[in-house]
């Protein structure tokens, strides 16, 4: 490079920091070393402290007996499993959380932010008040109170109310008969999964389609049939099992049924409805970003509100929701770690709990905060992949 | 909530830029500052809690205070951190505090991989359960499928898994951080059982139930709690120090000595007691510390037995019997290494 540029007539280059070339090298190799020393520094100070006060390191206490029960989880866990499994329950309770609540958030905060838009004035009003009043309270309150709220509203277990036959409500949450476990429901859940592979390549083929003969083709009616009737017929070839399992109330708790219970209900709502607050502030900016005039021109060609508002005012409004929405899916990721205060058993929680046995904090906190990097970078990546799908195409 | 982990980060932080610890470095340090820097439970009556006026009062407090007694001669020399049980281990092994009296539970990992040093115990307990008198429940034995509110990051999480799978019984864990939290959810109805160590138990029953009468404390002891103040690796100077301030009140009480009756015992003609009370020299010199330590001690904080009653005995709303408390000689297990 350097020869190159001598070859080229200019002043040879020295090794002096007046040369621009060498004077930006000379300082990132010096930012570049500085960070790296200190780097190494603080970690090499920490492990020669740890050794010295006699603490463990490392990971191997993943591989040790837990002996401490986790209240709910998804997958099978008894205090006989590992630290390492108790790490897997904890992000799986995280993920679940997560994953309903930016759903929910969603669904309401759009329904919100349409609200505030509305020419109903009740309407209208009730949506601002609901943005101001719950945006503006620290969402650690919001579910002190939604689980003081469930708690203390709700019968005790004896007690229980039952609105439905089977659906039981309580200081121990909701508790709802399901189908008694069979092998048929294995085929529904792949059935519905094949229902919905089915409906997407149809939708690609009727697209190319409509292209090429302008017909239109009914995609969403045959969706329906597909993601519906798929699974029926998996259930009726399977003999069509009715047997449920019901709750029932056996010596101080239900057994059997799907139990919602209220730490996850708490954190659940409490979540959902504080995110959706900010979702219904995007979302009707978005709209309000869309110009008058859009409306006016699709009307103008024909279009009927419902395909104009489809294809030509959301796909606008989309730009500006999507980037802005993808923080609160990650804020909503990241607040669900306040379940341990209201006793959720996520990944918070039950890593307090190891850091707590086993003493080794830095491990801990460094497997929290990898879980969280990892979990906000995935739905970064989902929500930048969708936002360059919808983004405007320059042509 | 974030505190523990905040706590966690800053030990965390505190390993990485603190230089290595020398030994003696943390009674020098302590010298130098003037004052004590002591862990105690958030809000435990009868073991630490601050009274309507702001003072800390308490079983751990009064060690903590003794401590201080044996440096500095005052028992105010001594500050006070609030610690949940999440935040107590990190502040202890950062430095963040000097001394851990905190209700902790002495177990072999906190002794060795938690990086911790116990003095004796200063109160022998065990987890028990309690629950509301109309379940009807006579026996920990029946509390199959029970749910049971918990606090996070103790002993007790543990010992209760122990016990369920022991017995081949079910139960259902809601385990929270902060202890008021876990309270308010039992007495809400949210738990069928509320289970921790029983003389936290009895100041729960005692402070916090809306009647205490609703409510028994089941008879079975599940698990051996001994608690002891605690100290980190790495300074066995301040160790012992305050490993002896403990022995030093046991033994007070068995020679019968007083805060009201110490200063007639400096004319004892017993050699153990003029040992104890610094009248023949030498034991305050091999700690370290004034040769009057141990009377400052028994006269400024009281002896094991005036520390224990004032606190959690029988005439206070806790109403502890000394049970395995008691002195050796009273058939308990609080026993003081000879004071020679």
């Amino acid at each position: 490079m350097a020869t190159h540029t001598q070859d080229s007539g200019r002043a040879p280059s020295r090794l002096s920091l007046n040369d621009p070339t060498v004077r930006a090298i000379f300082f990132q190799v010096l930012v570049i070393g500085g960070v790296l020393a200190l780097a190494f520094f603080l970690v090499s100070n920490t492990l020669d402290n740890l050794e010295r006060r006699a603490i463990a390191t490392g990971f191997h206490f993943l591989d040790r007996e837990a002996s401490f029960g986790i209240g709910e989880s998804i997958i099978d866990y008894s205090p006989k499993d590992t630290y390492g499994k108790a790490f897997v329950v904890g992000i799986l309770n995280t993920l679940k959380v997560s994953v309903i609540g930016i759903v929910l958030a969603t669904v309401i905060g759009t329904l919100i932010g349409i609200a505030r838009l509305s020419s109903n004035w009740l309407l209208a009003r009730l949506a601002t008040g609901y943005v101001e009043i719950i945006r503006n309270i620290p969402p650690l309150l919001q579910l002190f109170v939604w689980y003081q709220v469930i708690t203390e509203s709700m019968p005790p277990v004896r007690l229980a109310l039952n609105p439905l036959p089977g659906v039981f409500l309580s200081q121990r949450g909701i508790t709802v008969p399901v189908p008694a476990a069979d092998p048929v429901w294995t085929w529904v859940f792949i059935a519905v999964l094949l229902g919905f592979i089915a409906s997407v390549i149809m939708g690609k083929w009727a697209k190319i389609r409509q292209a090429a003969t302008g017909q239109p083709f009914p995609v969403l009616g045959m969706s329906l049939v597909l993601i519906l009737g798929l699974p029926l017929i998996a259930y009726v070839a399977g003999g069509a099992p009715s047997v449920m399992d019901v709750p029932q109330l056996q010596g101080f708790n239900f057994r059997g049924g799907l139990v919602l219970s209220p730490e996850f209900a708490a954190i659940l709502f409490g979540l959902s409805i504080y995110t959706a607050a900010f979702i219904a502030e995007i979302v009707r900016g978005g709209i309000l970003a869309v110009s008058y005039g859009q409306s006016e021109a699709a009307a103008a060609l024909g279009l009927k509100r419902g395909v104009a508002l489809r294809l030509v005012i959301l796909p606008q409004a989309l730009r500006v929701i999507v980037p802005p929405t993808t923080s609160q899916f990650l804020n909503l990721t990241k607040n669900s770690s306040l379940a341990l205060a209201i006793g959720y058993p996520d990944l918070v929680s039950i890593l307090n709990t190891t850091i707590n046995q086993t003493g080794q904090a830095i491990e801990g906190v460094a497997m929290i905060m990898g879980s969280y990097l990892a979990i906000s970078l995935s739905i970064s990546l989902f929500m930048n992949w969708y936002n360059k799908r919808i983004a405007l195409v320059e042509r | 909530m974030k505190a523990g982990i905040l706590a966690a980060a800053a030990a965390a932080f505190t390993f990485a830029v603190a230089g290595g610890a020398q030994a003696g470095a943390t009674l020098d340090a302590i010298k130098a500052k003037g004052f004590v820097q002591c862990g105690v439970n958030a809000g435990l009556p009868g073991f630490a809690s601050p009274d309507s006026a702001g003072n800390w009062t308490g079983l751990d407090v009064d060690y903590c205070r003794a401590v201080a007694v044996a440096l500095f001669n005052d028992p105010q020399k001594v500050k006070f951190t609030p610690l949940s049980a999440q935040q107590r281990f990190p502040a202890i092994q950062s430095g963040e505090v000097d001394l851990l009296s905190r209700n902790t539970t002495w177990t072999l990992t906190r002794d060795t991989s938690v990086g911790l040093n116990f003095a004796p115990v200063t109160y022998y307990d065990g987890q028990g359960f309690m629950v509301a008198k109309k379940l009807g429940v006579k026996s920990a034995k029946e509390l199959n499928g029970a749910t049971v509110c918990v606090q996070s990051g103790t002993t007790t999480e543990l010992n209760l898994a122990d016990y369920f799978r022991s017995n081949n019984m079910s139960y259902n864990p809601v385990v929270i951080e902060n202890n008021d939290e876990v309270n308010a959810a039992f007495f809400a109805g949210r738990c069928d059982v509320l289970t921790t160590d029983a003389s936290q138990l009895a100041s729960t029953r005692a402070s916090v139930a809306p009647k205490p009468d609703d409510y028994v404390i089941l008879p079975e002891i599940i698990s051996k709690e001994p608690l002891a103040p605690a100290v980190r690796h790495g300074d066995d100077a301040w160790y012992d120090i305050v490993k002896w301030v403990v022995y030093a009140t046991i033994q007070a009480e068995e020679s019968g000595i007083t805060s009201k009756n110490v200063d007639e015992h400096l004319n004892s003609k017993n050699p153990e007691i003029q040992r104890l009370l610094g009248v023949s020299a030498g034991m305050g010199k091999a700690l370290g510390v004034d040769e009057k330590w141990a009377y400052n001690i028994v006269k400024k904080v009281g002896n094991y037995s005036e520390i224990f009653e004032r606190n959690v005995g029988m005439s206070t709303p806790l109403k502890l019997e000394r049970g395995l408390n008691g002195l050796w000689t009273k058939g308990g297990l609080q026993y003081a290494m000879p004071v020679r």
